[in-house]
This record gives C-alpha cells, sequence and structure tokens, in this order.
C-alpha cells in the first residue's frame, strides 16, 4: 500500500504539521513502508488472541479522590506568551 | 409523504468528585480563571495522568442502574484534535471497551404508557477548558480550570421517536444520575448537557436516513424546542427533493432556529488510539457486587413503593418521586403528619411546589421545611384547622412567621369545632335569610345541595373561615329540614 501526496498532505494538516513540498515523496515512501510493515503483521492469524491495549501487561492503580494541586497559576502563566485577567490568550478562534 | 423520526442523544453528566479525573486540582464551580488548573490539566511536558478512583466507582453504580454490563476491563483512548482551550491537542476519553456496555432505560410517556430506550454505552471522559471570545480585543481567553473534570458521556441508541420521547429520556437520567448522587445535574452551570442526533426517514423504512448533531442543549425545554425545529427543517429539505447534509448544528433559542457549525467532516478524524500513559482498568466481579448492593432505591423503585405503601395515585407518585429531594420531602412530611400521605402529596403537589416555581426556588431551598408542612397538615387532619385556613397558615410558614402551631395560635385561627357556638351561627343565618330558606324547602332534595351553598358561604364569612365546614353542612341540613 502507498500514500499519494494529497494523503500525506491531509495527514500532515491533521497533526498541524507544515511540510516542505519538496519532502513529500520522502514522506510517502517512509510512512508506506510502516503501512506495508501493519499490513504484513496482517497476514497473520490472530485469531483467539485477545489485542493487547498496552506493551506492559499490568492494570491502572487508581487514585483516591483528594486534592492534592495548589494554585500555581502565576508561576505557569510565566511560559505563556499573552495572559489577561487570568486567562491564556490566543488570536481570536470563533466558531 | 408521512415522515418518522429518529432520534438519539448524547448526555455529558459531570461527575461530582472533588478532584479531576486524572490530576489533584479541584473541580468546584465558578473560581477565578486557571487557578484550579494544574500542570497535568495544562498538558505541561513530562506529567502524567492517574486515574481518580471515584469516577470508576460512580461510573459503575450508573452502569448497575441501567441494567448494563460492566466488562471486567476498560481502556482509554486519544482522541485527536485540534483546539485552544484542550492544551495537550487531544482528549482523553473511550473508544473501545467503555466502561459501561450496553444497558436499558424505562422511560414513561405522556400517554402514561412506558417505553424501553436502550442505551449504547456509558464512557468516561475528561472536559475540555472554555474559551470567552468576548472582552479580549481580537484575542480569546482561554480558563482551563474545566480541563480534566470528569464526564461520563451516555450514549443512546437511536429509539426516539419525538422530541418528548428524548425529554422523557433525558428527564429520567438526570434523575437516575442525581438519585446516584454522582452528578449534580445543574444545568446552568453545564454539569448535565445533551447532543442530539436527529434524522428523518419514509415511514416504513428501515434504513436510517442523514443525521444531524444539535449541540450544547443546555435545558429540557431547549431539547425539545431544538428537535422540534430541526424535524422541519429537515422535512421541508426532503419534500423539495433535497438532500440532509450530516454535520454539526447549534441551536440558537433566542432566534429559535438550528444552524450550521463549520462543516467538521474533515475536523471529525480523530484518530482514536489507546493512550499509552494510563493502563487498562481491570474491574473485579466482587467491586461490581458490593457496588450493586449499596445502590440506593432508584426512582422507578421508589414509585412503586409510594404507590403500595401510600396507597398514592401512580401519577402522584411519579410527581413525587422524579427528583429524590422531593421524594425525602415527602417521606417527612408524611411521618411528621402522622401518616397523611393524600393530603402531603397535595399539598407538595400543589401549594408548595406552586410557590417554589413563583420564586424560582428548588425544594431544597424551601422556606417550608417538611417538618414544617406536616405539621401544619396534622392540624388539619386532626380538625384544629380547615383546608381554606391552612392556605393562610402555610402563606405565613412561607414568610418566615414561624410553625404552624405558633400561626394557628398567634392568628387564632383555630376552627370553631364546639356545636354549640355553631348552633349559633347557624341559628342567626336561618333567621336572617327567610327567602332563601323558603326557596331551599321548595326545591327538590338534588338542588338543595346546591341551594345549601349559600348558608354555608355566610356561616364561613360571619366565622371568618373558622367554623369547621363539616360541622356547619351537617347542623344546616338538620335545622333546614322542618
Amino acid at each position: 500500500m502507498s500514500l499519494d501526496k494529497t494523503e500525506v498532505q491531509k495527514i500532515a494538516w491533521l497533526a498541524r504539521l507544515s511540510i516542505d513540498e519538496q519532502d513529500i515523496s520522502t514522506y510517502s515512501d517512509e510512512l508506506s513502508n510502516i503501512l506495508g510493515l501493519v499490513e504484513s503483521m496482517n497476514s497473520v492469524d490472530t485469531n483467539g488472541i485477545s489485542p493487547i491495549a498496552h506493551p506492559l501487561d499490568l492494570t491502572a492503580r487508581l487514585r483516591s479522590d483528594a486534592i492534592t494541586e495548589i494554585n500555581q497559576r502565576e508561576q505557569f502563566q510565566k511560559n505563556a506568551p499573552l495572559t489577561d485577567a487570568g486567562c491564556y490568550l490566543v488570536p481570536k478562534v470563533i466558531e | 409523504m408521512e415522515w418518522e423520526t429518529v432520534i438519539g442523544l448524547e448526555i455529558h453528566a459531570q461527575l461530582a468528585t472533588k478532584s479531576k479525573i486524572f490530576s489533584g486540582a479541584p473541580t468546584a464551580y465558578g473560581a477565578e480563571p486557571n487557578t484550579q488548573a494544574c500542570a497535568v490539566d495544562l498538558g505541561l511536558p513530562g506529567v502524567l495522568p492517574v486515574l481518580n478512583e471515584q469516577v470508576v466507582l460512580m461510573a459503575i453504580k450508573f452502569g448497575l442502574a441501567i441494567d448494563a454490563e460492566i466488562p471486567e476491563r476498560s481502556i482509554f483512548a486519544r482522541k485527536n484534535y485540534f483546539y485552544p482551550d484542550l492544551p495537550k491537542g487531544y482528549q482523553i476519553s473511550q473508544f473501545e471497551l467503555p466502561i459501561v456496555s450496553r444497558g436499558n432505560l424505562e422511560i414513561q410517556l405522556e400517554d402514561g404508557t412506558t417505553k424501553t430506550v436502550g442505551v449504547t454505552r456509558a464512557h468516561l471522559e475528561e472536559d475540555a477548558g472554555k474559551s470567552m471570545h468576548e472582552g479580549f480585543g481580537d484575542q480569546t481567553g482561554i480558563d482551563l480550570n474545566r480541563a480534566g473534570t470528569p464526564l461520563l458521556e451516555i450514549v443512546s441508541e437511536p429509539d426516539m421517536r419525538n422530541a418528548k420521547e428524548a425529554v422523557a429520556y433525558m428527564k429520567k437520567i438526570h434523575s437516575i444520575v442525581r438519585y446516584l448522587e454522582i452528578c449534580d445535574g445543574n444545568m446552568q452551570e453545564g454539569s448535565f448537557r445533551c447532543d442530539a442526533n436527529v434524522s428523518m426517514r419514509p415511514k416504513g423504512q428501515e434504513e436510517f436516513g442523514t443525521r444531524t448533531e444539535l449541540k450544547n442543549i443546555n435545558s429540557f425545554r431547549f431539547v425539545e424546542q431544538a428537535i422540534n425545529i430541526e424535524i422541519e427543517r429537515q422535512i421541508d429539505i426532503l419534500e423539495d427533493g433535497g438532500k440532509i447534509t450530516q454535520e454539526t448544528r447549534l441551536f440558537d433559542p433566542d432566534k429559535n432556529e438550528t444552524r450550521s457549525m463549520r462543516s467538521k467532516e474533515e475536523a471529525n478524524d480523530y484518530r482514536y488510539f489507546p493512550d499509552p500513559d494510563l493502563l487498562p482498568v481491570q474491574i473485579e466481579a466482587e467491586l461490581i457486587e458490593k457496588i450493586r448492593s449499596e445502590l440506593p432505591e432508584l426512582p422507578n423503585a421508589k414509585k412503586q413503593r409510594f404507590i403500595d405503601q401510600f396507597k398514592l395515585s401512580d401519577y402522584d407518585s411519579g410527581v413525587l418521586t422524579a427528583q429524590k429531594e422531593i421524594a425525602d420531602y415527602f417521606e417527612t412530611c408524611v411521618s411528621t403528619a402522622e401518616g397523611e400521605a393524600k393530603l402531603s402529596a397535595n399539598w407538595i403537589a400543589g401549594e408548595l411546589s406552586a410557590s417554589l416555581n413563583k420564586e424560582s426556588k428548588d425544594i431544597t431551598e424551601s422556606p417550608v421545611s417538611a417538618e414544617m408542612l406536616g405539621g401544619m397538615i396534622k392540624r388539619i387532619k386532626d380538625d384544629t384547622i380547615s383546608g381554606k385556613i391552612a392556605k393562610q397558615v402555610f402563606e405565613a410558614m412561607w414568610n418566615g412567621e414561624g410553625d404552624a402551631d405558633s400561626i394557628i395560635e398567634s392568628k387564632g385561627l383555630k376552627q370553631v369545632t364546639d356545636t354549640g357556638a355553631i348552633e349559633i351561627l347557624v341559628d342567626d343565618v336561618i333567621t336572617n335569610s327567610p327567602d332563601q330558606v323558603a326557596q331551599y324547602q321548595a326545591a327538590p332534595e338534588e338542588k338543595q345541595g346546591k341551594l345549601i351553598g349559600y348558608f354555608v358561604g355566610q356561616i364561613m364569612k360571619q366565622s371568618q373561615g373558622k367554623a369547621n365546614p363539616k360541622q356547619v353542612n351537617e347542623l344546616l341540613k338538620e335545622k333546614l329540614k322542618s
């Protein structure tokens, strides 16, 4: 299976990656190789084998419902390019 | 052509935990922006989510309440999309192996019949933050306090056929999550919200039509309105030979219309995959049984018990058990009123709920407590006051003038049950109304019942409503005979 140019562009858009036009064919080859690997795995008979959700054969340890965090807004917002009235600011997004 | 509507609902219930689903930050509503958003909620590098035990227990409770299966294993997935109020670039949700699988719910329709609605699944996920587009110039302000708040998304089967059924279903879920005390159900604060999928098909056709999704409807009334408007819109398009576009639409209650949000076909490519940060959740059968044994009495069971125990009608019992707090109020009221169930039910569904509605108050905010109302009903029952005087007493209690006994005492509202005193009043009226007496005595028996009302009215006026109406009636009949 191989990916064409528009598919590569769509995947890049979904991940919000900016890619150079000249690199598309390289990406296309590399991604197609990965899909090829998946395809060869697909040929293995996996009937009766339950899918793994996680590579470690462990189950989750849960935490109790307690408040353990304090307000560190000031410190966190030092990293933000823009803040106002306690809010993080971003370019206007309107639906 | 005759059309059939097909509706499915996705309800988001915010789980009433103290801390977030994957972090120890608080979930309290209304805090200063970003004061409850910790490093995990902000998606800062190097943090790891750790699942809150309480949300798992709450989800299981819900599953058991709708007779659903709770799978032994449950996993979390990343739902990938970009929006500024989602700092990680993905929402942790569940895709395969949700915590609650197929369940069922019985809803009561207006004509009194019941209908079973299937629940496809219910899964856990984290809420996003809030975007504010006003007040920041050409910027959008982001408050991430809500990011990471636990949600249970309850997905129904497309089993509903009109807006009223959808509302009945939504109310039932609302009632159940409140009974279970897993969600406060506050729709203004967004703790309970709903998306509706609506499609039309020619009656008799098996295959579903193309659906639209109505987003974020935050009241029962709006659900009904939004769905009905959307049904009309779709029928108009279909009858004109047009096609429905699969899209997300927003309901605008001010304009009473639904309108298209940006077409989401591409944005809907969420590329779910299991979240490598979170291990599968293992749910032991013993835990499920323990939770099952601790489930509270649920609306349907309570309703049946009220019918059996208090001899209430199906309707009254349904009204009283729709909200757990009302049911609790009723039971306290009845026990204070020495078992007077029917009067208690009438007062709660009548005077009390009218007064609450007028001031937009919830029963938990009622100035008249269940004990106070029960105390007043006890005085109706033992003939201290009549039902009519009770309205005065109720009003005084509502206005904070004290409990029933002190109001009856201070206002001198005690009913006159002394036969001698009533007899004087009766004799007076008879002497002063010779014409009416003649008319009464000349009338055939079936008309006398109506004519006697005049005398009763006069006596009640004389006694300022305090004469016992039953005694007045009996004495009058007796005296007017001759």
